[in-house]
C-alpha cells in the first residue's frame, strides 16, 4: 500500500490534508503560500496537493487552489 | 565479473551538468515526483537495504546533518529497493532502539525504476541491491554532483555537507574551491582566459602564487 501524507486509506483528508484545506480555506492559494501557512515542506505540500485534488477536496483554477464542496464539507 | 561488451541492457545514468531525470515514485511521506523538490537543493541517495549494519549508521548520519542540510535549503531523499512496509519498520525500529528519529521521506523502490534511471544498482557489486549513490540535485534540477561507495563503506556527511557549502559559494561567488575547502576558507578566482588578462590578474590584489592559481577570501 501507498503511504498517503493528505488523504487517508478511507478517503478522509490526514491531519496534514486538514492543514492544508484550512490553509487554502484562509486564503493560501499556491504551494509557497500552503507551506509558509502550515509550516509544512514545500515538496510536501506540492505533493498533497496532487493528492488532495485527486481525492476531489480542491480544484486548480488559474495556477490557484480552491476548496470544491468536498473540501469545504470536511473543514 | 560482468563483461560490459556483452551487456545488452547497459545501464545508463545522467550526468553532471544534465537534467536529472523526472520520476513519481512512493514514499514513506507519500508520492513524489522529483520536481515537487523545484526551488531547493536536493541530495537523492541510495542505500543497499532496510535493516543493515552500515545503511543504519548512516541513516543515523544523514539525520543528525538534516538539520544543517535544511538550513541551506537542501533536502534529503533516500532510496533502497525495499518496500515501503519495510521503511516504515526500520525507521520505526532506529527510532526505538537508537533514539534517532528519520524525518526525511525514503523511495521504496520495488520495481527498480529510479535506481535504474540514476544508475545505482551496480551488478558486479550487487545485481539485487542499490549501491551508496549520492546525486546533489540543485534548484533548477540540474545534477551538479554524483558520488559512488560500494557496498561496505559508509558515506562521510561532513563531505556531504561541504559539496553544499561549495557549490552554494560557487554559485554565489562566480568562483571555485581548492582542495580540503571549508567555509570560510580562502577560494579560488577562476582563471583568466587571455593573455591581457593573465598580466592584470597579479595586479587585482588577490594572494596570487601565479598568474592562474589566485586566491581571495569572501
Amino acid at each position: 500500500m501507498i503511504a498517503m501524507p493528505c488523504v487517508s486509506p478511507d478517503g478522509k483528508p490526514t491531519p496534514s490534508g486538514m492543514a492544508t484545506l484550512k490553509a487554502v480555506k484562509c486564503g493560501a492559494s499556491t504551494p509557497e503560500a500552503i507551506s509558509d501557512a502550515t509550516g509544512q515542506p514545500l515538496f510536501r505540500v506540492r505533493s498533497g496537493l496532487r493528492e488532495l485534488v485527486g481525492a476531489g477536496f480542491l480544484e486548480l483554477s488559474d495556477d490557484n487552489y480552491l476548496l470544491t464542496p468536498d473540501g469545504e464539507s470536511v473543514l | 565479473m560482468v563483461n560490459y561488451m556483452e551487456e545488452t541492457n547497459v545501464p545508463t545514468m545522467p550526468l553532471i551538468g544534465e537534467k536529472a531525470p523526472e520520476f513519481e515514485a512512493p514514499t514513506t511521506q507519500g508520492t513524489l515526483k522529483l520536481s515537487d523538490y523545484k526551488g531547493s537543493w536536493l541530495i537523492l541517495f541510495s542505500h543497499p537495504a532496510d535493516f543493515t549494519p552500515v545503511c543504519t549508521t548512516e541513516f543515523m548520519a544523514f539525520a543528525e546533518i538534516y538539520p544543517e542540510l535544511q538550513k541551506r535549503n537542501t533536502e534529503l531523499l533516500g532510496l533502497s529497493v525495499d518496500s515501503t512496509s519495510s521503511h516504515i519498520a526500520w525507521v520505526r525500529n532506529v527510532e526505538e532502539k537508537m533514539g534517532v528519529k528519520i524525518t526525511f521521506p525514503i523511495i521504496a523502490d520495488l520495481n527498480k525504476e529510479v535506481s535504474s534511471l540514476f544508475g545505482m544498482i551496480h551488478p558486479a557489486q550487487s545485481k539485487t541491491e542499490t549501491v551508496r549513490a549520492v546525486f546533489v540535485i540543485d534548484p533548477e534540477g540540474i545534477l551538479r554532483t554524483i558520488l559512488y561507495y560500494p557496498l561496505t563503506t559508509g558515506r562521510n556527511m561532513q563531505e556531504i555537507l561541504r559539496i553544499i557549502d561549495a557549490l552554494q559559494t560557487t554559485d554565489e561567488h562566480k568562483v571555485a574551491t581548492p582542495a580540503n575547502w571549508k567555509k570560510g576558507d580562502p577560494v579560488v578566482v577562476p582563471p583568466p582566459k587571455t593573455a591581457e588578462a593573465a598580466e592584470a590578474r597579479v595586479k587585482e590584489g588577490y594572494d596570487c602564487k601565479d598568474w592562474y592559481l589566485c586566491f581571495k577570501k569572501l
